[in-house]
């Protein structure tokens, strides 16, 4: 940024250390799964920046490495960010490896393809895994238009067969792939953002390798089934927006997708977040979320729980010093009554340390649903982030 | 007018420009006492924008210092962005990044402010790499749990609110010395957690020198106390020092500006929703 009295050029070494650990009241479901109650873990990740030019040009490294108690998996390495940045004053560029956050909707992050999901880091995928790509953004007037190639494919992450939150069956690593580059496939993306008042939105479209893999049965030799992963070529179209009014905040992510073995389908993600500022005479703000799910996916197509649920939750900022956070939540399948309540509190004990606490608890999970495999794993995660 | 006795003084020694002056006083008092408390009021909120058009952008380094009844503390540092929007309805632009705490490293805000509309406002988390835009509803909750409320950091338009002239008096200790106008002002914008504030304006440059912070049951909530004035350009004064008691709760935050300046030709881009990912 030009003026922020930059010097022609500057290093930053910052990061965290975390420790944590995983509490799981019930005994694992499966033979052979893990069935320690409590599963520590211990996540580094330091972040180098180097700026010159008046910051107009940046090398960022962001290293990430897990060392994980019960879960080979987990225990794992990846590089989040690698990139250099060149800025201008109507356009930008990335080159390396990046993250790209897109959508507005809190309960499922439905059109966010760029980077693939860490699914080992948590269940809820919203950790994401280090994309390599040329991003190039224009900033104009009539809107912000983003190009990507996505060079290189990322395999999701899935917890080992012993572990925790594996799911029913176990998850072999060899995957297979529609396109025959295989994980080299280079992917295209495009969005096209823009504001007008109080709308916020954005389209885009993907062609590429699905972030999602098809999960198809499969018996090896022995007579043991287990899951092999399938990445197929599709051509993805949403849109994401935001209206903001008051205390209002509505919002909508829709997209449309084919190249599965299964039919075009359509999918949304929509709903509202209502906030009380000052609420009970003090200076917490109490919000109130509501979002509906769809998705109209057919078999031969990666499978997902949220076909027709309703998301309800509350968030509660204290505005404290601490910066005092809770969101709590659950989604309810308005098919089969299954329920995922989840929480997550955040709260600062020092200059440099932060306390987190998440859970995730499966309830009334039928035994012939997707979700069948998690019924034993609701669990509680306890974080301590030491912040240099 | 009390505001002019150092000058009444000095003039003393020269009787025929005493006398001069008293004539022309006399004249300044009639067309001041022409015009209403309100007219009053709003011409020296006038001023003291029409002083300040014209500084094109500012940045500046801040400490935020927390402390609470007890005497603990905790400090906050941060980067402000503003951007000068030269027509009166509208509001500049405002970009907040934080530095410290660690955890929050990164985090910006960036502001569009509005006269009487909401203002547009955006979040940037940089841990999941996502831009919110935010409801502005909140204008009276504490930023970033400090005793300032959004709308106390945001820019100050004079449209934003009626005025009506109290009085004439010495500023006080903040600017020992200086005689100051006091102007009372009324949000007219929704949402405010204010009835009224009351502020002393020094009759020199125009520069606030205080400011109390009336709740909407009308009581005495906060006052902030503006010092260690700098003139940058020339022109344009800036405050170092901004310390905020809450007489309510106890508490205090104390702002300290480092290294202001001012067009030092920001880009209007910086300033884009889609930017603020890029801030660090």
């Amino acid at each position: 940024m030009t003026g922020l009295s930059a010097p022609a050029q500057d290093f930053d070494f910052s990061g965290f250390v975390a420790g944590e650990t995983r509490i799981f009241p019930d005994k694992a479901q499966f033979p052979g799964q893990n069935n320690s109650h409590i599963s520590p873990s211990l996540v580094i990740q330091p972040e180098l920046r180097y700026r010159w030019n008046g910051r107009d040009d940046r090398i960022t490294f962001v290293p990430f490495l897990r060392l994980d108690a019960d879960d080979e998996n987990r225990t794992h390495v990846d590089i989040r960010e690698l990139n250099w940045y060149r800025q201008a004053d109507d356009w930008d560029v990335v080159l390396g490896v990046s993250k790209v956050f897109w959508g507005v909707a809190e309960s499922r992050h439905l059109i966010d393809i760029v980077n693939q999901t860490d699914l080992v880091e948590s269940p809820d995928q919203e950790d994401k895994l280090g994309q390599p790509m040329a991003n190039l953004n224009l900033l104009r007037d009539w809107g912000t238009l983003s190009f990507f190639v996505l060079p290189g494919f990322r395999e999701r992450t899935f917890p080992d067969d012993d572990a925790r939150l594996r799911g029913a069956l176990p998850i072999d690593d060899d995957p297979s792939y529609e396109s025959s580059a295989e994980e080299w496939h280079v992917d295209f993306a495009l969005r096209y953002s823009q504001t007008i008042g109080d709308w916020d939105f954005g389209l885009a479209h993907f062609y590429g390798t699905s972030r999602e893999p098809q999960l198809i049965p499969t018996v090896d030799s022995d007579g043991n089934a287990f899951l092999r992963q399938r990445y197929d070529l599709i051509h993805q179209t949403s849109l994401d927006a935001q209206y903001t009014t008051g205390p209002w905040l509505l919002k909508l992510e829709a997209l449309t997708r084919d190249g599965h073995d299964g039919d075009r389908f359509f999918a949304a993600v929509g709903g509202f977040e209502y906030t009380f500022f000052g609420a009970f005479e003090s200076n917490t703000d109490l919000g109130l979320l509501a979002e509906y799910l769809h998705d109209g996916r057919d078999s031969g197509t990666p499978a997902t729980p949220f076909e027709d649920d309703i998301f309800l939750g509350t968030r509660l900022a204290l505005n404290d010093v601490e910066d005092t956070e809770l969101l709590a939540g659950v989604i309810l399948d308005l098919d089969q009554e299954e329920r995922i309540f989840s929480v997550e509190f955040e709260r600062r004990l020092s200059d440099n340390l932060n306390l987190e606490i998440e859970g995730q608890v499966f309830d009334n999970i039928d035994s012939n649903d997707l979700l069948s495999g998690f019924e034993d794993d609701s669990f509680v995660e306890i974080r301590l982030s030491w912040f240099f | 007018m009390r505001m002019n006795r150092k000058l009444f003084l000095k003039l003393e020694n020269n009787k025929v420009l005493l006398a001069v002056t008293l004539v022309m006083l006399a004249a300044a008092s009639t067309s001041a006492f022409g015009e209403t408390p309100e007219e009053k009021g709003l011409a020296i909120a006038e001023e003291v924008d029409r002083r300040d058009l014209g500084f094109g952008d500012s940045s500046s380094l801040l400490k935020m210092e927390l402390t609470n009844k007890q005497g603990q503390s905790s400090t906050r540092e941060l980067r402000i962005l503003t951007l000068e929007v030269p027509e009166r309805a509208e509001g500049d632009k405002s970009l907040v990044v934080f530095d410290h705490p660690r955890d929050i490293e990164g985090t910006a805000f960036l502001s569009f402010t509005k006269i009487l509309d909401p203002d547009d406002q955006w979040l940037y988390l940089p841990a999941l790499k996502r831009v919110k835009r935010i409801s502005s509803a909140n204008k009276s909750g504490p930023f970033v749990g400090s005793e300032f409320a959004y709308e106390d950091l945001l820019s100050q338009e004079v449209d934003k609110y009626d005025y009506r002239w109290l009085r004439d008096e010495a500023c006080g200790e903040a600017a020992d010395g200086l005689a100051c106008f006091v102007i009372e002002r009324f949000p007219r914008y929704e949402n405010s957690g204010y009835a009224r504030q009351v502020t002393w304006i020094d009759q020199q440059e125009y520069r606030p020198i205080r400011i109390d912070f009336y709740d909407r049951k009308d009581s005495l909530l906060k006052t902030l106390t503006l010092s260690r004035y700098n003139q940058y350009l020339g022109q344009y004064w800036r405050a170092d020092d901004q310390y905020m008691v809450n007489h309510q709760t106890g508490k205090t935050t104390r702002l300290t500006f480092d290294e202001w300046e001012l067009r030092v030709g920001v880009n209007e881009s910086d300033f884009n929703p889609n930017r603020l990912k890029r801030l660090r």
